[in-house]
């Protein structure tokens, strides 16, 4: 098959809003959304500062089985309010991981899937998407223990802020090559930090150190796959297979700062050199 | 080792231990086992070096290293506390300006960084370690998340100079398309968006505020009555049988967090 002529084929998992990647994950016909659009849950912190609110508050949770076994997916909408965090959507994701949790515990293997398109923070809500997001943070890290937590970040928003701690918390992370995964975004960090640290206009740049193929080959993902539903679904599935990592990656202290101790900080690294000192020795 | 510059963070916490020896010779996270309550406690601080090898955190910032030696003190302290009955107290003596914003930090993954810190003091109050966050200072975004956010009970400081906030004005006012002035009055209106800590305190998030007689240079009623105050919240703590951050919930401005979780809890079953 040509290029072209797979490229016609693929079925986009980027061009997919949150509910239809959420359904595209789970076996069909199991998909079920809970604390839905029609709940009305609208952010009552943008009503109230005149401005659009939704009534899903730009999170999808969706009940299923994946492969057969009991699965939620948690999925942001990019497309709302640049997938930021705010109250409601926050407490949607940290109540349904805290009640796939409590599932554990109480002998059903409930997994989590976490699709994150968002800039981390809704400002708007500040605070309280702050609250929020630690909140999703003590329930990944609560889940793990039982289950794997797989992220998933296939662009275009990326994931940053909070929430790309919260990725990193993660069992496993897929992202694709649009993905971009860091805490700063280019243009907070030109602003903090003046244009000479870092040219938010440098798509090259900001891809090449902080996007899906890079984090891969660095270690800091799991899977760079094709913007491909079926190849992304099968991704999933298979990190699944693989069980609770032996050592989850925020739990490797050790090798990252050996590695880090290796890192010359004279200079502003190129992608290459972080490879270099990622691949060498065991970070 | 004694720094220039003495951030309020470094000074309570060297009032806290009496000036015992730092467990590491890391000069920008400062670990040090020292009593509370009469029983061995940890505390732990982000404090600035001028001379850190990544020129964004040299300001009490939590950069790459700090995040991941943060993982690795209170990593250490669930290990050593494994088969322990009583697991030791951690303190978060909490002044982090933000996290460092720099090409460095996102090129080698601080995101990453973060995560093994929170992850790590998630873990510790899991495994029973109660954890309390003191504010001294400034909480900040990806620090705050890093170095503190994690305890089952925040405490912090009745002052001017003690701020909580996802972002530094200048740059929340670019991302929301707005001016810093005009920023500052819809954060009258609307407490999650304000700086100042009694805003953040309605938010129900915090167990107590306290109103230190000088929070930049404490003095002993200052230590007693704070002191007192972290007692406390070990005394609860302890008394609790679950370990998760469900106290935070209560607040009047948290409706809306509640609803989502009843209405989960609610549709949970029934979606099978």
């Amino acid at each position: 098959m040509t290029d072209i002529a797979r490229l016609l084929q693929r079925d986009s998992f980027i061009e997919r809003n949150a509910r239809s990647r959420a359904t595209a994950l789970l076996d069909p016909g199991t998909m079920r959304e809970l604390a839905g659009p029609f709940e009305r849950l609208h952010s009552p912190w943008l009503a109230r500062q005149q401005l659009v609110t939704q009534a899903d508050d730009g999170v999808v949770v969706a009940k299923g089985l994946l492969d057969g076994a009991p699965t939620v997916v948690l999925a942001i909408e990019g497309g709302f309010q640049g997938g930021s965090m705010g109250e409601i959507g926050a407490a949607k994701i940290a109540g349904s991981l805290e009640l796939a949790a409590r599932d554990n515990r109480r002998g059903i293997p409930t997994q989590a899937v976490i699709l994150f398109e968002t800039g981390g923070v809704r400002l708007q809500e500040a605070n309280l998407g702050l609250a929020g997001i630690a909140e999703i943070q003590s329930a990944i890290v609560d889940l793990r223990r039982y289950r794997p937590v797989i992220g998933v970040s296939a662009g275009t928003v990326g994931c940053y802020g909070g929430m790309s701690i919260a990725a990193g918390l993660c069992s496993w992370l897929v992202l694709t090559r649009e993905a971009r995964l860091g805490l700063n975004g280019p243009q907070v960090i030109e602003q903090e930090a003046g244009i000479g640290e870092f040219d938010a206009r440098n798509r090259s740049l900001i891809w090449g150190l902080t996007g899906g193929e890079q984090r891969v080959a660095t270690g800091l993902a799991d899977a760079c796959v094709e913007d491909d539903t079926l190849e992304l679904r099968a991704a999933v599935a298979r990190l699944f297979a693989r069980g609770i990592p032996q050592r989850h990656r925020s739990e490797r202290a050790d090798d990252y700062l050996a590695a880090l101790a290796r890192a010359d900080t004279d200079a502003q690294p190129m992608p290459a050199d972080v490879r270099a000192i990622y691949t060498e020795g065991d970070a | 080792m004694e720094q220039q510059t003495a951030s309020r963070g470094a000074t309570w916490l060297r009032m806290f231990t009496g000036g015992a020896p730092a467990l590491h010779d890391w000069p920008s996270v400062q670990v040090v086992e020292a009593p509370l309550a009469g029983q061995p406690a940890r505390w732990i601080a982000v404090v600035p070096d001028p001379a850190n090898r990544f020129p964004r955190a040299r300001n009490g910032e939590v950069g790459l290293v700090e995040g991941w030696q943060l993982a690795r003190a209170v990593q250490d302290l669930i290990a050593l506390d494994r088969d322990a009955p009583v697991k030791r107290p951690i303190v978060a003596v909490i002044d982090v300006p933000s996290q460092a914003y720099g090409r460095r930090e996102e090129a080698f993954g601080i995101h990453q960084a973060l995560a093994g810190a929170a992850g790590a003091y998630a873990q510790a109050r899991l495994a029973g370690h109660p954890v309390i966050g003191l504010i001294v200072g400034l909480a900040m975004s990806g620090a705050f998340l890093a170095h503190g956010y994690q305890a089952n009970r925040l405490i912090a400081l009745d002052d001017p100079a003690v701020m909580v906030h996802a972002m530094g004005k200048a740059s929340a006012a670019r991302v929301t398309l707005r001016t810093v002035e005009a920023l500052e009055q819809l954060a009258e209106k609307n407490p999650p968006m304000a700086y100042d800590i009694r805003n953040y305190a309605s938010l129900g998030i915090l167990s107590q505020v306290l109103k230190a007689a000088n929070p930049a240079s404490p003095g002993e009623q200052d230590l007693v009555l704070v002191r007192g105050a972290l007692e406390a919240a070990l005394a609860e703590i302890v008394e609790e049988p679950e370990r998760d951050l469900a106290s935070r919930l209560q607040g009047p401005h948290r409706a809306a967090s509640r609803r989502v979780r009843e209405l989960l809890e609610t549709q949970w079953e029934a979606a099978d």
